[in-house]
């Protein structure tokens, strides 16, 4: 009884089952006796219940159809009800049979694709790398500071100034810095190198574009990003950081929700950063133990891995301050939320 | 310098595998070329068939060179392949964590069904399996192995299916005429045999005219006389 229960389980359906049936008696499919197969078939569809599983609806047709020439066999030919359908149409036994041979060439047919799978699982194309000619090392272009950047980003903004003079819309926020982020990465990674103002062309207002900025620092940062200068006066080029420090590497994906908040921090930048400068001429005593708050919760906010090493990372970001004026706006307005 | 040769240079060095247009292509580049040379120049215009014939020759001079590798035609487009009896250290090399899993026997038969009848109906494909498909169509279609390609101008439109440059990648295939039998399933239906199933008159016990599988592969439904049969034993009931 249990080995039926392991051939039901390969049957693709009532054809298969009965092409398994005619070969089990050994026979050609042409003269197979259809009243014996009706008779195994209709146990095994009997034996599918008592195992519970669930007869799908083809192999009850398959039955029915089965009985049905059964029936007809065992009435002579001269006693039978002409059925009116079946004059014109197949002998219902040459249909099954038809059709049987059908499917057993078809499966035959998609063994040997079986075969074939199999074997061009083997086989490996050649596929030689990109025949590329380097051209000669360029030499290093000078890096670019963050007031060459400042310039270049207040001539974007420019383009801007003259439609909304007078005028005053208010825009759903639809840019983040995060989203920004990998949208500059992408348009790098499908260039070696793309020029400033490529990457603000698509920019719709100013808001985008201080978006992408932000996120175009932030990578800078990072050190994901290195900007350089073909030569004086040329149009500022960003390309990938050529050796990226660890802490690029550890950077994989950022936490979308404190940089969304950054964001909005960070566009009035020059009031918090004011307003921290005011702070830290108040009170010098105090300093070392909020910056290191500060610290604390935009290091987390980036990376939580790093927890233990909070300590390190301290030291590394005090340092940090000074050049980078935005990380310290977002930080003074973490703190309150 | 041997067409062949020229050809077996650019396989050699080809990123993809080429056709013999792309192939035709690049020999009307380089005969345009500024420091073209007269041989160069003398190939601009080469034929589709001297490239085949090339080609042709090419890949019967590796086979007779029985090497590790053998220049293959798959889905028109020529290549390097390596034998597959090296597959252990190519697998180790490359790596098979990237194939696709296997295929089903279900869809095995469906893809058989739609490569040898296309373009097909679903309800045709399932005429056949005596299944419903649904399921391993859409495992198909997902993998891309085949695709919808118009629709029957029947009652309802429904869509037919044919398959996919993919398919015939996977399988290693030249074209769909180098599917295995391909003549034999394409469309010819297994034929009616022309007599009367019984021989008994009285009785319906017999069974079919005893057609033998290569007699149904034949065009002509002529072809099996009920006369010359022998009469089929009636079958012991």
């Amino acid at each position: 009884m249990s080995d039926y229960k392991v051939q039901f389980e390969v049957f693709e359906g009532p054809l298969d089952l009965l092409l398994y049936l005619i070969k089990k008696e050994e026979v050609d499919i042409y003269e197979v006796n259809l009243t014996k197969l009706a008779t195994q078939f209709i146990e095994y569809v009997d034996l599918m219940r008592q195992f519970d599983l669930e007869v799908a609806g083809e192999f009850l047709v398959m039955a029915s159809t089965l009985m049905y020439i059964k029936s007809r066999e065992l009435l002579p030919v001269d006693q039978q009800v002409q059925v009116e359908a079946e004059e014109e149409g197949e002998d219902p036994r040459w249909e099954l049979i038809r059709q049987l041979v059908e499917y057993k060439k078809f499966k035959d047919a998609a063994a040997q694709l079986q075969t074939l799978e199999e074997r061009q699982e083997n086989v490996f194309p050649r596929l030689p790398g990109k025949i590329e000619f380097h051209a000669e090392a360029e030499p290093p272009k000078p890096e670019v500071g963050i007031f060459d950047l400042l310039n270049a980003v207040n001539s974007v903004l420019k383009r801007f100034q003259d439609k909304t003079a007078g005028t005053r819309e208010i825009y759903e926020d639809k840019w983040s810095v995060s989203e920004k982020m990998e949208f500059v990465l992408k348009t790098i990674s499908e260039r070696t190198s793309v020029k400033f103002s490529e990457l603000f062309a698509l920019a719709a207002n100013r808001a985008e574009v201080v978006c992408t900025f932000l996120a175009l620092l932030e990578l800078i940062r990072l050190k994901q990003l290195a900007c350089v200068q073909p030569e004086p006066f040329a149009e500022i080029e960003i390309g990938k950081a050529i050796a990226p420090s660890p802490s690029a590497e550890t950077y994989t994906a950022p936490d979308p929700e404190p940089l969304v908040k950054a964001e909005s921090a960070a566009v009035p930048a020059e009031e918090s950063s004011a307003a921290s400068s005011a702070l830290e001429a108040e009170s010098s005593e105090s300093e070392e133990t909020e910056d290191k708050d500060e610290d604390e919760d935009e290091y987390d906010d980036e990376d939580d891995e790093d927890d233990e090493d909070d300590e390190d990372e301290d030291e590394e970001d005090d340092a940090d301050e000074d050049e980078d004026g935005d990380s310290d706006a977002e930080g003074d307005k973490e703190k309150p939320q | 310098m041997e067409l062949k040769f020229i050809l077996e240079s650019l396989l050699f060095s080809a990123q993809k595998p080429l056709s013999v247009k792309e192939l035709r292509d690049l020999f009307a580049t380089a005969a345009s070329a500024e420091d073209a040379t007269e041989e160069a120049k003398s190939l601009k215009k080469v034929k589709d068939d001297d490239v085949t014939a090339a080609l042709e020759q090419l890949a019967a001079d590796h086979e007779a060179a029985a090497r590790s590798y053998r220049l293959a035609c798959v889905a028109g487009a020529w290549q390097f392949v390596t034998q597959p009896e090296f597959s252990p250290w190519l697998k180790a090399l490359v790596g098979v964590k990237n194939r696709p899993s296997r295929l089903s026997q279900a869809a095995l038969e469906t893809l058989a069904i739609i490569a040898y009848r296309q373009p097909v109906t679903r309800a045709e494909v399932e005429q056949v399996r005596g299944v419903n498909v649904d399921g391993t169509m859409q495992t198909i279609l997902e993998r891309g192995l085949v695709e919808q390609s118009g629709r029957a101008e029947v009652v309802g439109r429904p869509a037919l299916y044919s398959t996919t440059p993919l398919f015939l990648e996977y399988f290693g295939l030249r074209g769909l005429e180098d599917l295995p039998a391909a003549d034999e399933l394409r469309r010819i239906p297994v034929e009616h045999p022309p007599a009367p199933v019984t021989v008994d008159p009285g009785l319906a016990t017999a069974v079919p005219e005893q057609l033998k599988l290569d007699d149904a592969a034949p065009v002509k439904s002529e072809a099996v006389p009920a006369a010359e049969e022998e009469p089929p034993a009636p079958s012991s009931n």
